[in-house]
Parts: structure tokens; sequence; C-alpha cells
């Protein structure tokens, strides 16, 4: 591979670095008022990046790799990475108001975004131990940046702070796991990694597994390692709560799935039963956890922990079946969340002070019709009810386990979402059987009602018309993640 | 594809009351209340067409459509006679329903109407579908208008028993989700039609038909996991129950019959005992506890599980008369409870109660009202030439072939079923006017005319001449017969053949010379 294909290949990653770094310059020299154009200006660049590895991904579909190994562009990579340009322009449209509100936004947000964004997109595509440290540390540290991005609001720092330590902590965690990965097999490549595991799996390397799980466990907020999520949900601002919950998950998942799939794949029977307790005790933890709760951030932090489980459901499966089905789980989740916490920022009282408790929110369905039937589907489509589409997302990991002989599995985990429709229909009985007490609220900017026309649409029972070409794209992907070994 | 009138007929009566709940949405709510009802009249001509056109004793599978829809879903639908009755009588009830809403709805009548319109539309999915999946998600969709006219239009408990309905049955479903993705894995057909021809290995059965039975069981309702069923009634609205009894507890029935027994015949053979034991616990504890009701609804919300255990016990006796009964007792239970809860609903739109002791005398003051009530009641408890007697009559038959015992005690229940029904109407209907408000009630106007004549009329027509309601169904019942023929039980009423008399016990012997041998005779006896 020459070096100018391994710059093709990596054109997203370079075009938004470039562009990070050139809008990077521009916000050091113009005042704050240049922060909405910049943020314009990021979301033009990621746009393009959208339209780029989507091209890659429909139109010439290579295989291959670039930099000598280092990274590799596939139909699995190439999906992930549309998913998270388009998380992170959805936030990125909806974040200035919130922050210009407070004054407190600035130019250095969407630069921010566009490196978090370069960083979750090589976590997805790398094929190197050390491609995939350096990404996923460069999404991580913007994150960081965002939680406490309200610099005065004491909530938004504690986030930060929690998430910084936390975050670490996992980051050392994998960063050990690798270390015994690589001494046990003597590479950092994930085709040679699979290779000398194929042939030896000693006690030392199954440590050095387990560890990097563990810390991809903490990446993903998978119980027994959710307990920051709720806590750094509460606190970060919600454009931001909005985004660590799409696109630095997506990414997370993403490389979890690669070096499940990938190095260790050959070693299933090995991480299958941590996966399994992870994926049932997520379910459970993130249902029952759910139903004290009366901030609505709280609430969704639980929700994505529940969502995380189901996904892992697919992953336990180690099938492609499996694989298409964790894919397509997270192209329906991701407008699903992203749904959800837009709307949750659309909810504002006349006074613009943003509601955040199941009391602020109750006869909705009054007040404010659209935006209560919008949440309602959301909330439908969260808790897997057909018609709505998220039902889709949760027949296809479903009928993946019960294809690999996993139907405790399945039994268990399907019995538990029970539970988790509990707290989505409170959502629903807030809104619609409360009565309102106080008057209608202000609207929202268009801007806010465009990107929630989008998912909810995506959700809406029309989603169904997408599932033949987005099985497809998702088989492929699988297949990628499958021919990696 | 060649359709057998010449239009899409089933696609056409799910998409009627889909655009017109979209529609309805948007309204304000006179203009939403016209085109509800005009939406289900339009579907009740569809379902009256299909009727007329159905042909009897014809091709198993009719007006069927199939469309390739995207990886393992297809948009099958097609009907047999027992899916034609169902939505015949899910159509039937529609409009009334709309009707009995018209005026005690008055908050949110659009979201009401697209409600109601959209349950329409996967009651009719449910019996049409011939997909699995496509039929779990008609099911399954069913739960969330429902909760939603039980919780914003329902009484002053809604919101534990829209809670209670909705996790109550969703917790039934999601197994036979996956039993039902096992099942596919398995046979490789999504197909309803295959798959009841398709025969599962005996251990599988077992444990399908448990998932399977999870979800109908709660749907039914049947006795102990019933407890649902009172709370929904009783704070749902009036069309709210008349639907929930009329249609959506037949899910259950119509998920036995099509896919518990077919199926899996060897497992629910293996599982007769339970389904009638169930059924016989179900329908003596059930009518004693409707006999001590204060409130209405509940009453007659205990009488439906009561009469849904003779339609479970039915279904599994494994014979003809005891399906036939089933089904019988399903569209008459679905006529005459809906009517019993319209009865309810009429009254309580008056005085807005439904304490019992807040009424009493209405025959006097509503002696229309009264006449219908009675009908009902009547109906209800089966008296002959009601729609009632011929369906209890008919499966306490079959059920008779396969087990006495449980015809005794399911016998019991009818007893009973007239103690609790004749107590009802004699504490409403009958003796002296005690409270001045109720006595002072206007009786029916045309619009509570328009809702009962029409049910009273097909309850007299299902009891005095069955045959129009059987014989669509005939071929599928001896179709499924004939499935379960192998695995139906032996049964203990089976007459048994005698020793003969070499005489008659009161014969006379005249011949002298025989005197002696036939006193011997005689003393042997």
């Amino acid at each position: 591979m020459g070096f100018a294909s391994s710059l093709w290949f990596t054109g997203a990653e370079v075009g938004l670095s470039l562009a990070g770094l050139v809008l990077l310059l521009v916000v050091a020299w113009t005042s704050h008022s240049s922060a909405r154009l910049i943020t314009i200006l990021s979301v033009a660049a990621l746009f393009g990046a959208v339209v780029f590895t989507g091209v890659e991904l429909w139109q010439t579909s290579p295989a291959g790799d670039a930099f000598g190994g280092l990274y590799r562009v596939d139909a699995f990579g190439s999906f992930a990475k549309v998913l998270i340009y388009l998380a992170t322009i959805a936030c990125l449209i909806v974040t200035p108001r919130f922050f210009e509100e407070s004054g407190a936004y600035r130019g250095e947000y969407p630069v921010l975004m566009l490196f978090s964004a370069v960083g979750a997109g090589m976590m997805v595509s790398a094929t190197d131990l050390m491609t995939l440290y350096i990404g996923l540390e460069m999404s991580s540290l913007s994150s960081y940046v965002f939680a406490s991005f309200l610099k005065g609001d004491w909530r938004s720092n504690e986030a930060g702070l929690k998430y910084f330590i936390l975050g670490a902590l996992a980051s050392g965690i994998i960063l050990y796991g690798m270390s015994l990965v690589y001494g046990f097999s003597g590479s950092t490549d994930y085709g040679q990694i699979r290779a000398a595991f194929d042939s030896s799996f000693p006690m030392g390397a199954l440590f050095g597994m387990v560890f990097v799980l563990t810390g991809l466990a903490f990446k993903i907020a998978a119980v027994p390692f959710h307990m920051w999520t709720p806590d750094v949900y509460e606190g970060a601002p919600t454009p931001v709560t909005a985004f660590f919950a799409s696109a630095p998950k997506v990414a997370a998942v993403g490389m979890l799935m690669r070096m499940a799939l990938g190095p260790f794949g050959g070693e299933a029977e090995a991480w299958r039963q941590i996966v399994i307790f992870a994926s049932l005790a997520s379910i459970v933890v993130g249902a029952l956890g759910a139903i004290g709760q009366q901030n609505l951030k709280r609430l969704l932090a639980y929700s994505s922990i529940n969502n995380i489980g189901f996904l892992l459901v697919g992953l336990a499966a180690a099938t492609p079946a499996g694989a298409a089905g964790v894919v397509t789980y997270l192209a329906i989740y991701v407008p699903m969340t992203v749904g959800s916490f837009i709307a949750l920022l659309m909810l504002r009282d006349a006074e613009g002070k943003p509601l955040e408790t199941f009391a602020d929110i109750s006869g909705l369905a009054v007040t404010r019709p659209a935006l209560a039937w919008c949440l309602m589907l959301l909330m439908f489509s969260l808790a897997g009810i057909p018609p709505l589409f998220g039902f889709w997302a949760k027949f296809v990991v479903f009928q993946a386990a019960v294809q690999a002989d996993l139907v405790p599995l399945a039994a268990i985990g399907i019995a538990a979402s029970v539970i988790g429709a509990f707290y989505y229909l409170k959502f629903i009985k807030v809104m619609f059987f409360d009565e309102s007490g106080r008057a209608p609220e202000a609207g929202s900017p268009a801007g806010h009602w465009a990107v929630l026309a989008v998912c909810v649409l995506a959700i809406s029972p029309l989603g169904y018309f997408a599932t033949p070409w987005l099985s497809g794209v998702a088989n492929s992907a699988a297949a990628a993640l499958f021919a990696i070994a | 594809m060649g359709f057998q009138i010449g239009f899409p007929i089933l696609s056409v009566m799910l998409a009627v009351p889909l655009a017109a709940a979209v529609l309805c949405l948007f309204l304000k709510a006179p203009a939403a209340r016209m085109v509800a009802l005009a939406a289900t009249l339009a579907d009740l001509a569809l379902g009256i067409v299909l009727w007329a056109n159905y042909d009897v004793g014809g091709a198993q599978w009719q007006f069927t459509e199939r469309a390739n829809l995207f990886a393992g879903f297809q948009y099958a639908l097609g009907i047999d006679g027992i899916a034609l009755m169902l939505i015949v009588l899910s159509v039937f009830l529609m409009p009334i329903c709309i009707l009995a809403s018209w005026e005690s709805i008055d908050k949110r009548v659009g979201e009401y109407m697209a409600a109601f319109l959209l349950m329409e539309t996967l009651m009719i999915g449910v019996f049409c579908a011939q997909d699995l999946f496509l039929f779990y998600i008609m099911f399954e969709a069913g739960l969330i208008p429902m909760y939603l006219i039980i919780g914003v239009w329902g009484g002053a408990n809604r919101i534990y028993a829209s809670y209670k309905f909705f996790l109550y049955t969703l917790l039934g479903s999601v197994l036979m989700l996956i039993a039902m993705l096992w099942m596919v894995n398995v046979a490789g057909t999504t197909s309803i039609p295959a798959l009841m021809t398709y025969d599962f290995a005996p251990e599988a059965q077992t444990w399908l038909w448990l998932a399977f039975f999870a979800s109908f069981a709660v749907k039914m309702p049947m006795w102990p996991v019933h407890t649902w069923l009172p709370d929904a009634h009783v704070q749902a609205p009036t069309a709210g129950s008349v639907i929930l009894a009329g249609v959506l507890l037949k899910m259950g029935g119509y998920g036995f019959i099509r896919f518990s027994l077919p199926m899996f015949p060897d497992a629910s053979a293996q599982f007769m005992w339970l389904i009638l034991g169930l059924s016989m616990a179900a329908v003596v504890i059930t009518s004693l506890i409707a006999l001590v009701q204060h409130d209405m609804k509940k009453l007659i919300a205990y009488s439906s599980v009561a009469h849904m255990a003779i339609v479970t016990a039915g279904l599994f006796a494994f014979n003809v008369q005891g399906l036939e009964g089933a089904m019988v007792m399903m569209l008459s239970h679905g006529l005459v409870s809906g009517a019993l809860f319209l009865c309810v609903g009429v009254i309580y739109d008056r005085l807005h109660t439904r304490e019992i002791d807040r009424y009493g005398g209405l025959s006097i003051n509503m002696p229309k009202y009264a006449l219908f009530f009675m009908l009902f009641t009547m109906a209800s408890i089966g008296l002959p030439g009601t729609s009632g007697f011929v369906a209890e009559f008919v499966s306490l038959a079959g059920v008779y072939q396969a087990s006495s015992l449980a015809t005794l005690v399911l016998t019991t229940g009818i007893i009973l079923g007239a103690a609790y029904m004749l107590y009802l109407y004699c504490r409403i209907a009958f003796g002296v006017q005690k409270n001045a408000d109720a006595a002072a009630m206007r009786d029916l106007n045309a619009r509570e005319w328009a809702m009962l004549a029409p049910i009273a009329a097909a309850v007299l027509w299902m009891g005095v001449y069955p045959e129009s309601f059987l014989a669509p169904m005939r071929k599928d019942i001896a179709t499924l017969d004939i499935r379960l023929a192998k695995v139906a039980p032996a049964g203990d009423a089976k007459p048994k053949e005698g020793k003969p008399h070499a005489y008659p016990a009161n014969a006379v012997h005249h011949e002298s010379g025989d005197a002696a041998s036939a006193t011997r005779d005689l003393e042997a006896h």
C-alpha cells in the first residue's frame, strides 16, 4: 500500500483534523462572536466527512489497510464513522443555543467536537493497539472538557472531574491489559495477535484480555462499571449529555466489537460468559436503577445502561448475525437517544429555565402536544414496543442470540426488558395522564425541531422501510469484522 | 396477484381506520367523531363484503395477500373461517363503540378517536396476519392505544389499571417472542399456515407451548393471571371495556386455536389437565367473586373470566364440539359482554356511578332499557334462544366427551352464573325506586337504541340459527380436529356396551312350563 492510498483511506480523519486545526487558529485570533460561524463550518466539515466516508462505504467499498496495518478501512468502520459523524452533527446543531443563553459558548467547543469525532473514528477503524489507544485518548480528552464546559456550574465541574478520574482509570486498565496482550502475543497488530492466540492462549493473555474488556466496559458503561454514568449524564450540560450518549458510545461499542471478534475472536468461549454477565446485569440494573429516579437526564442515563445490555446480547452470540444485530441496534439506538435528549433540551419553562424532573413535565400533552407525542414515540421505541423501530433493534439481537443457542440469555433478557418498560411508561403517564399545573411554555427554535423530527421519523414505523438497506449494510459490516482475523 | 374480489380487501380494511386515525389527530371534536364513525362504518361494510364473498367450504386460506418486505418478514395476510368470524365481530363492535363514546368523551376527542381507530387496525391485523412476526407486531402494538385509552380517559384509579394492564400483558408476550424466534430458526419459515402443519420435536413443544401459554393465558385471561382484567375494565371508559371484553380477550382464544393447538399438539395433550383444572377453578372461583361485587363493571368483568374459562375448556377437549362451542362462545361473549358493558355505560352516563346500590326499580322509569338489559342478562346466563345457550351447550357437550368431572364443575359455573346475573338484574331493574335521582333517569335515546338494537338482533340470530356462524368455520375446525386426533384423550364418558338381558326386566312370563325357571331368573335379579 502506497502512502497516497493510505492518505486516501484516512481522508475523513485527515480532513477533519486539518479543519479542526485551521478553525482553532481562527478561534484564537477572533472574538467570541465568531463561535456560531465556527460551528457552522465544523458542521460542514463533518458533513463532508460523512459524504466522503459514505462514498467509500457504498461505491468503492475497499477493504484495505493504511499505514502498514495500523488502520483499516472496511464496511464496519465506515458505517460506525458515518453514525458517529451524524450524531456529532446533530449535537452541534442544538448546542449553541443552549450555551448562548448563559453566555458561555465559545469557538473551542465545535473544534473540540471535531477532534473528538476524529478520535472516535480512529477507535472504530484501528487494527493496531497503538492506533486504538491514540484514538481512545483523543476522543476521551475532548469529552472531559465538554463535561465541565459550564465553568460556573458546580454540577458541570463535578461531572467533568468524575468523568476524568474514572475515564483515566479505565484507560489505565485498558493499557495494562494491552501490555499483557502484547507481552504474550509479541505484537500489537490485531491479525498477528489473533494468530498468536489461536496457536496458544496462556493464562497471562487471558488476564490481558479480561483487563482490556473491563476497561472497555467502563467506556461503554456496562454494569458493574456503570457507576459514573448517572452522575456524569446528570451534571453535564444537556447537549453534551446527548453527545456522550451517542457518538463516543458508538465508538466504544465499535471498538469493543472489533477487539472481541478480531484479536480475541478465537477465544469467544473465554469472554462469552463475561459478556453475558455484563449484558444481563446491565439490563437488570439499568431497569431497576431507573425506577426511583425523578431527574429525567438521570433516568435516560440508566436507560443507556439498559440499552448497552441489549447490545451485548448481540455480541455474546459471537456470530456474524450477532454482529449485524449490534450494528443495526446502534443505527437505531443513536436516533432514539439523540432524539430523547434533544426533546429534553427543548423542555424549558417560560423564563427559559430547563425542565429536568418528572414533576416539571406533568401534563405536557396539553401544554406542548407535538413535543409530548414525539417523546411518547421515542419512549415506546426505547421500550421496544412494536410497531416502533426500537422493536426491530431488540428483535435482531435476540434473534441472533436464539440462533446461537443462547435461549436462556434471550429469555431472561427479554423478560427483564419488561421492568424497563415500566419507567418508559412512567414518562408517558406523566406527560399524558397527569394534570398540568403550568401555563404553556415557550417554543423551541426550528433547528431543534428539525433534528427531533428526523430522529422521530427514523424510529417511527416508517423506519421499517429502511430495513432492507439496513440489513444489507449491517451484514456487510459484520462480515468485515469477521474478515479481520 | 389475483384477488378474490378484485381488490386487496384485507389491506383496505387495515388502511381505512389507520388513515382515519391519522386524520383524527388533527381534527376538532365534532369532525373527529364523524370521521371515526364514517371510517368504522366503512370497515363494517367491507367486513360484510368479506363475509358475503367468503367461499364456505372452499380453500382453507382465502383473500390471501403476500409481499416480501425484508429479511425474514413478510406482509402476508389471509383468513380462514375462524379469523373471518372474529374480524366480523371486531368491525361490528367498532361503530357501536364510537357511538358509545359520542357524548361521554368530551376531552381530547381527536386523540381518543385516533386511539380507537388504531386499535381497530391492529385487531383486524392480528386476525388476518399470516406471518408469525407480523402477528406479533400487531398483537403487541395493541397495548399502546389501549394503555392510552385507559390512562387518559379512564376512571379515578386509571393509572394503576393502565400500568397493570400494560406490564402484565407485555410480560406474557415477550416470552412468546423468544419462542417464535426459536421456531422460525428451526422450521425455517415465518408462515403461519406452514407452521401449523410443521411437527416440532415433542420435548421442544413443551417449552414452546409454555411460552405461548404465558402470553395467551394472560390475554384470555385465565385464572390466576386474570387480575389485570377487573382493574382494566372498571377504569376504562365504556367503549374501552366493550373492545377489551369483545375483541381483545378473543385474541387469547384465537392464539390457542391458531398456535398452541395445531403447532404443538403433543404438548397441548400433555397440558390438557392444566387447562381443564384452571378452567374449573376459574369458573367456580370467579363466579363466586362476581356474586359479592358492588360494582357493576367489576361483576361483568369477573363473569367474563368465567365465560372465557368455558372457552379454554372447550378448546382443550380435542373434539369438534368442543372447538365449535369455544368459537361460538367467543363470538357470543364478544356480543353479550360488550352489550352488558354498554348497558352499564348507559346508566353510568346518567348517574356517574357504577355502584349497584345506587340504582333500583329501573324497569319502572326505563322500560326499554330494562328490556334490553334483560335480554343480555339472559344471553349471558345461556337461556335457550340466545347465543349464550348455543355456546354453553355445544362446548360443554364437547368437554363431556373428554372428562365428565370437568363438565360437572363447569356446569356448576353456569348455575352460579345465573345466580349472579339475575341478582344483578334484580337489584338494578326490579324492586322499589329507592333513589330519587335514579328514578328520574330518562329512557334510551335514539343513539343508545342504535347501539343496543343491532347487538340484540345478532344475539338472537346466533341463538336461533347458529349455523350461519358455524358454517364458515366448520371446515377449519374439522381440519384442526384431524390434526389433533392422534393426541386426543380417550375420555371417561364413552358409552359402554353392556351385557343385554335375555328379556326385558318387566317381561311377564305366561308359559307355565317355564314358570320355575322364570322364578329362578327373577330371584337372580
